[in-house]
């Protein structure tokens, strides 16, 4: 019984960890389905966390706070589409820019509004996302399996994790059932053959980059005034990076993105787990390697295991009408 | 009297400081197909984006059946019924035939009806014109002949009611070229209206009723097409009189010098390109490779010059094995035993664009005497030198210090002859040697490996130009799937003839 219980918590840790990276490699989707490199995820993300627990902290209500992360994240998107879009300037610089520009950024204003370096007052209960207990959880949780999936592992989650999975199935749609879809696989294919459509490219480019600008915002204030109850320096921990290798191992495609931003979530919950456990035979693992768990499995799928993922054919290229 | 669908009226446009076009007039007629001609540059290509609106001019106006309308997009051209098959397809390689067709007239937000009757439409304008496309197979399964034929269809779905082709059968076979044309004319039949832009002169003759002639950005002639001829075109087009034919003296055939045994290569993705390859090139001959493009030339040019790895197999210069899956010679070193490589994509491989002339002229050359001592670059002697091989070879601009990339396709592809030749080698190799050149360089460069040839240099010729391999070739082999499928002295062979084995098909 205690084992079961110990799986339904990892897989509940599991969901909840991987719901900033659903959110990231989803809008990655969008960006770089259209052509876009998008490095920037991280940064985006990260100001999200930032703006979203500033905003709900002075405004009292975590949705406004959302509301603002999510102007925000669409205007460093709109930023990163003049630069690279309108301009044709180089993609992961532009990327680059954002990322070390909102580092430093949160932390500066963070100094300046509350005196400390990189972080934001603690929000009370009114002024952040609660976890939500879905009807009946209590009543159910003691018939054996069903009550252990409903009550342990559907129930009590934050709001962001449920819409981090309805999301998956929207993406798809969106991307292959509708003809926004059709036209953003083309730009990113073959930007040409999209214009000679009668299709303005850039417009594209920059619808794309303004659902990527809404979706990451979900990540970071998921992480700020949801799981934490506060921005601190540097929070989103290189989940936005950890998502764009998500999102190319998933191959550029929500539901295999999912699996393995899921997949990137089970390690991480796996490290918590395993932490301080002694195992048989090897005895307990230092930390350190634990931790590093989720990003050898990074580099060692992105090596070789998936086999070679073939990226939208245009992707990096600003588009170029005129010679 | 038939009136005009299409009338273009003093279109100026300008990249820069270069002016694309000058002051263009041209009407064309409904139901017609209209030829526009004129060398590489010319400014065809631009005139008729402006015409689908992909570029705007200028200056100038625009009337279709009369009427002067304003073209800020391709989307404003479609509407009014023009059409446009561009040189590069713009197809989307890994959608379907139907998405790509519907691609920006999807006409509902989400696919479910319209694509039905999309397809349905579709169904039947193929039936009408006997196109014979599957609709959901996907582009990139497709013959460059069929993703044309999609092109068609595309524009004929959206309305065209003027279709532009801009150089269609560059890439095709003779007897895709046979299919197309007869598309054309059944399009014509139709009440449609053609423009196609081309360089090639037969094409003209062959399908055109009216032609208008295009020289550096101007429109320097209209007239109908069975009031001309090709030798009175071309002169239009090159501004003097051209030779069309090349004088190629009896053939002084030596013994073997280069020789090729059971040759396979492979190419970056590891698929063997080149398959089991074995030929022969005397001294004093020239033979000439002909292939649709991708059939393995590429990569049996880069292997005989030392670029690629031999897979299995081995290539003998003068009885001398150089190369086999063991170990191969590095083109510096076939270059020393007198191999010299004119390569097909001379933007990529032949030269560096953003070098000055006279660094590419002596490039491979550059660290030994006279233009270098003791690795320093004589500069007095590179200049001398440059001054006086561009003007052997008639390089316009005559200035070694330009920019490379500044110069025309046929003066850069001068500049890589000149330094290829030099040496007076034993064994050339050539790739694509008129791509992308004006007619008038072209009768030079010609003239030129036909004097190498009498000089008693062994010279391979890859070509995917038909008329170019039936022009200077000794003998020609054809290869198809990286196999030699036929090979023929060049006497009375057709086109025709290499036509059907370059498809694979005879």
């Amino acid at each position: 019984m205690e084992f079961l219980s110990d799986i339904a918590s990892l897989i509940n840790s599991t969901l909840r960890i991987s719901t900033p990276l659903v959110f990231a490699a989803m809008a990655g989707i969008f960006a770089e389905r259209s052509g876009v490199i998008d490095f920037s995820l991280e940064g985006k993300m990260l100001m999200a966390a930032f703006v979203a627990a500033v905003g709900s902290y002075y405004l009292g209500n975590p949705w406004l706070g959302l509301l603002l992360a999510i102007i925000v994240c669409v205007c460093l998107s709109m930023l990163h589409g003049f630069a690279s879009v309108t301009h044709k300037g180089d993609q992961v610089v532009s990327c680059v820019a954002i990322n070390i520009l909102i580092i430093g950024l949160t932390t500066a204003l963070a100094a300046a509004w509350f005196g400390q370096a990189g972080l934001t007052p603690t929000l009370n209960e009114n002024q952040r996302f609660l976890e939500i207990h879905l009807p009946f959880a209590d009543a159910l949780r003691d018939i054996p399996v069903i009550g252990t999936l409903y009550s342990d592992i559907l129930s009590g989650h934050y709001v962001f994790v449920y819409l981090a999975y309805l999301s998956v199935p929207l993406v798809f749609w969106i991307v292959f059932k509708t003809s926004f879809g059709l036209r953003l696989r083309a730009v990113g294919e073959n930007p040409s053959a999209v214009d000679t459509a009668g299709i303005n490219v850039f417009t594209m480019r920059y619808k794309a980059l303004a659902i990527n600008g809404v979706l990451i915002a979900f990540a970071g204030a998921h992480l700020s005034t949801a799981v934490n109850a506060n921005f601190f320096r540097e929070m989103s921990a290189g989940r936005g990076y950890l998502a764009l290798a998500a999102m190319i191992f998933g191959k550029w495609h929500p539901k295999t993105a999912l699996i393995a931003c899921l997949l990137f979530g089970f390690t991480d919950a796996l490290q918590i787990r395993l932490q301080g456990v002694e195992l048989p035979a090897i005895g307990e693992i230092p930390v350190q390697l634990i931790q590093a768990l989720p990003y050898i499995l990074t580099v060692v799928l992105l090596a070789g295991f998936v086999g070679k993922a073939i990226a939208p054919n245009a992707i990096g290229q600003p588009y170029i009408k005129e010679r | 009297m038939v009136s005009p669908i299409l009338e273009l009226t003093d279109i100026n446009k300008s990249f820069g400081h270069v002016q694309a076009n000058k002051k263009i007039n041209l009407k064309i007629n409904k139901g017609t197909i209209h030829g526009i001609i004129g060398e590489n540059g010319a400014g065809k290509s631009t005139l008729m984006s402006i015409v689908f609106g992909l570029y705007q001019a200028n200056s100038g106006s625009i009337k279709i059946n009369g009427k002067e309308i304003n073209l800020r997009s391709p989307r404003d051209s479609i509407i009014n019924g023009i059409g446009m098959v561009h040189q590069h397809f713009m197809l989307v390689e890994n959608f379907t035939v139907l998405e790509n067709i519907i691609l920006g007239f999807e006409g509902e937000t989400v696919f479910g009806e319209k694509l039905q009757k999309a397809k349905e439409d579709l169904e039947k304008l193929c039936k009408t014109y006997n196109f014979n496309i599957d609709l959901d197979a996907t582009i990139s399964d497709l013959s460059v002949g069929f993703r044309q034929r999609v092109e068609i269809l595309k524009s004929l779905y959206r309305g065209a009611e003027i279709l532009i082709l801009d150089e269609p059968t560059g890439v095709l076979t003779p007897q895709e070229v046979d299919e197309l044309f007869k598309i054309l004319r059944s399009l014509k039949d139709e009440g449609k209206t053609i423009v196609l832009i081309t360089h090639k002169l037969i094409e003209i003759m062959d399908l055109t009723s009216e032609v208008s002639v295009m020289r550096q950005g101007e429109m320097v002639g209209h007239t109908k097409t069975e009031d001309t001829s090709k030798e009175q075109l071309a002169e239009m087009m090159v501004g003097r009189s051209v030779l069309l034919r090349v004088d190629k003296k009896e053939i002084k055939k030596g013994e073997t010098i280069f020789k090729v045994n059971n040759l396979s290569v492979k190419d970056d993705l590891d698929v063997t390109r080149v398959k089991d390859v074995n030929l022969e090139i005397c001294s004093g001959e020239i033979l000439g490779i002909a292939g649709v493009t991708g059939n393995g030339q590429t990569e049996l040019l880069e292997a005989l010059s030392g670029i690629r790895k031999v897979e299995s197999g081995s290539i003998e210069l003068f009885g001398e094995k150089i190369s086999d899956q063991n170990n191969f010679l590095n083109p510096r070193m076939l270059k020393e035993k007198g191999l010299a490589h004119v390569p097909e994509d001379r933007q990529r491989m032949g030269l560096i664009g953003d070098f000055k002339a006279y660094e590419n002229l002596i490039f491979g050359y550059h660290d030994q005497e006279p233009y270098s001592k003791s690795a320093i670059l004589n500069n007095k002697e590179i200049t001398e030198y440059s001054n006086k091989v561009m003007q052997e070879y008639d390089v316009r601009p005559n200035s070694p210090n330009l920019i490379t990339s500044n110069f025309s396709g046929g003066n850069q592809q001068k500049i890589i002859l000149s330094r290829e030749l030099n040496e007076n080698p034993k064994v050339l190799l050539v790739g694509q040697p008129t791509r992308g050149v004006d007619i008038g360089a072209i009768e030079f460069i010609h003239q030129r490996l036909i004097d190498m040839r009498d000089k008693g240099a062994a010279i391979l010729l890859a070509s995917v130009e038909l008329d170019e391999i039936l022009s200077l070739s000794d003998r020609i082999i054809v290869m198809f799937d990286g196999k030699i499928v036929g090979e023929k002295e060049n006497k009375n062979v057709t086109d025709r003839e290499l036509g059907l084995l370059m498809a694979g098909v005879a």
